[in-house]
């Protein structure tokens, strides 16, 4: 069966403690990657970092996994990464690879397909067999199939799209000698910075997101979208216009230009629903809002929406939903 | 100090957008056409870069004739000159190959610093830097909400979830940076008269040394197979708060199962 290379990315809470844990968009990236081949998973990081992973990697399908460890990948930006790949695709020949999307993932990508004379798709929410991927576009209002028609098809996953199923694999290790290249080592990476540390879930992998906007009227008042979140084990977002009030860290926006989200179910409290902030939060499963205006915008897409004033509303309902446990 | 600023003009994200069905590519010439909104940050980086230390700022855009809007509102905000790439056989270009016509037209200017915007917002790749880097053999300081250029080296925090990373390395590099980096000025009227006036150079592929078979749908690394709306949500519910919209909104919840 055709190979698949796909990179492991690491959960980054763990990471910081030591240990390695693959983030679920792994193992998301392994099932859909199942569609073209047999995955093999592609662990780079510093010595010591795939210890922790062969469980997780065998229990999702991963045949093979190739181990490229190395202080210098962890030392500079993006470039060590796309060269380790590079190098992989040249001696492995594989029909595809599968990199989870974030920031780092799409650069990664971008930088393999000029090395490999290919093509890349950001973003996919879903790979078929014969290679075509489904990708959102315009602020959710736009599906769209695409293929790559030129070299080693490369793909990023966005996070939450594909449903992680659990497949035998051998999860055989095979060492990966890394040299890299002066071009790989210019950008330096020498400080690594944690603002927020947050108890709850990450907010693209969470399966319920609790977002508020301008509504929400101060920092201190969004302690009830916190409740709430806590209410329902979900993760904490904001409407750009909360975030540039200083409500809440830029680091929880939603939308266009923060982060994308596709929870089980999203509850907007206090945004209006602008096309940016859609953007980020339209393919939710289910999408609530609480909003004192019945013209707003975020109705439209709303399956449940009370009209009323978040600050009667969401307490009561944190109430009663920590009643229910 | 040298700067060129990648600018792209994209249609209006607050605006209806589509692709056009003749060909599957972004219907431009039908849309509400605006400067990518990120890269204002990019220009406004640069000018506060340029106050600093001298030097000169110059846009560079690959697009189509109508661009030239978004090229003047970019030199109305300050920046000196333009150079406009602007060729038939570019249209349906995929990223791989609009970062080979970008790149060769670096090729044409001096700079110490290329400063780009994190995204475009049409395809929200979030690549050209990466792109760019690659074939460049440029450091590559990419998702920046922090710049400093100091001695001959450009140092960022790249915006990460959570925080941030210091990343440094020696110009000349090439800087992409988000919305938090900065707020960007409104151009002034004498900074819109005064753009009028400034050079903007108009090149093709021909004068790139770039054949055109090598760009343009034809031969893109990537395509459009189909496309369709977004099917459209089944109507929804909306109960108004009469004391008891928290009941009711945890009815529902519980009703799906989710509590
Ligand atoms: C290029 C670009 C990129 C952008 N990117 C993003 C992005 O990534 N994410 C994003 O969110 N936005 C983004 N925006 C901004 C976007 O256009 C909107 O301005 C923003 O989403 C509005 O946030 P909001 O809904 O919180 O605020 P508003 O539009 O002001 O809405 C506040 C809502 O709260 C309701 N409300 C007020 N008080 C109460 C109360 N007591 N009880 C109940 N309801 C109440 C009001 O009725 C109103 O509907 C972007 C804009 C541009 C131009
Ligand atoms: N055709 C283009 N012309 C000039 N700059 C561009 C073009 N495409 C992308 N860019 C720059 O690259 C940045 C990132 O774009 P992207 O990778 O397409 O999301 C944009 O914010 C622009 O600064």
């Amino acid at each position: 069966m055709a190979e698949v290379l796909v990179l492991v990315e690491l959960n980054p809470a763990a990471s910081a403690s030591g240990g390695s844990v693959p983030r679920k968009t792994t193992l998301e990236a392994l099932t859909a990657a199942r569609a073209l081949g047999e995955p093999s998973a592609v662990v780079i990081g510093a010595p010591g970092t795939a210890a922790g992973l062969q469980d997780a990697l065998a229990e999702y399908g991963a045949a093979k996994v190739y181990v490229a460890e190395s202080d210098e990948v962890e030392a500079y930006l993006v470039a060590p990464k796309a060269e380790v790949l590079a190098q992989l695709v040249r001696e492995k020949s594989p029909a595809a690879v599968v990199i989870p999307s974030s920031p780092e993932g799409k650069e990664i990508a971008g930088r393999l397909a000029i090395k490999t004379g290919s093509g890349f798709l950001t973003d996919v929410t879903e790979i078929r067999a014969d290679g075509t991927a489904t990708q959102v576009a315009f602020a959710g209002a736009t599906i769209v199939h695409s293929q790559v028609t030129v070299g080693t098809p490369i793909y990023t996953l966005r996070g939450n799209s594909v449903t992680p199923e659990p497949a035998p694999g051998a999860a055989e290790q095979e060492t990966v000698q890394v040299t890299l290249s002066d071009a790989a080592r210019v950008t330096k990476v020498t400080d690594r910075v944690v603002e927020q540390k947050s108890s709850r879930p990450e907010l693209t992998e969470a399966s319920i997101v609790v977002s508020g906007g301008r509504g929400v009227a101060s920092a201190e008042n969004f302690a009830i979208i916190e409740s709430l979140a806590d209410s329902l084990g979900a993760a904490v977002g904001a409407s750009r216009a909360a975030v540039d009030s200083g409500f809440y860290p830029h680091s929880f926006q939603v939308g266009q230009t923060g982060k994308t989200v596709s929870p089980q179910l999203y509850i907007a409290v206090g945004i209006s629903g602008a096309i940016q902030h859609r953007a980020g939060m339209q393919t939710s499963k289910t999408i609530v809002a609480v909003n004192k205006d019945p013209e707003a915008p975020i109705f439209e897409l709303a399956d449940f929406g009370v009209v009323g004033d978040l600050n009667t509303v969401v307490p009561a309902a944190t109430e009663q939903i920590t009643a229910r446990r | 100090m040298n700067i060129v600023v990648l600018v792209k003009q994209v249609p209006d994200s607050g605006s209806e957008r589509k692709l056009d069905p003749s060909d599957n590519t972004v219907a431009r010439a039908t849309a509400d056409n605006v400067i990518n909104e990120m890269d204002e940050y990019a220009i406004e980086e640069a000018l506060t870069v340029k106050e600093a230390h001298g030097g000169e700022v110059t846009i560079l855009t690959v697009g189509p004739d109508t661009a030239t809007d978004a090229i003047r509102k970019a030199l109305s905000m300050g920046a000196d000159k333009a150079v406009h790439v602007s060729d038939p056989a570019i249209h349906g270009s995929c990223a791989v190959q609009t970062s080979a016509v970008i790149a060769a037209a670096l090729g044409t200017l001096e700079y110490d610093l290329v400063l780009c915007g994190a995204e475009a917002t049409d395809a929200q790749l979030s690549v050209m830097p990466a792109l760019l880097a690659e074939r460049l053999g440029l450091p590559q300081l990419s998702g920046a909400r922090k710049l400093t250029v100091e001695g001959g080296m450009a140092k960022i925090e790249r915006q990460t979830d959570g925080g941030y990373w210091e990343v440094e390395a020696p110009l000349p590099a090439i800087v992409s940076t988000w919305d938090t980096i900065n707020e960007p000025r409104y151009p002034s009227f004498k900074g819109i008269m005064a753009a009028k006036k400034k050079p903007v150079q108009t090149l093709t592929l021909a004068d790139l040394g770039i054949d055109p078979a090598t760009v343009g749908l034809a031969t893109a690394t990537s395509k459009v197979v189909d496309f369709a709306g977004r099917p459209p949500k089944g109507e929804g519910v909306k109960v108004p708060d009469e004391g008891d919209g928290a009941e009711k909104l945890v009815g529902y919840l519980a009703a799906q199962k989710i509590v």
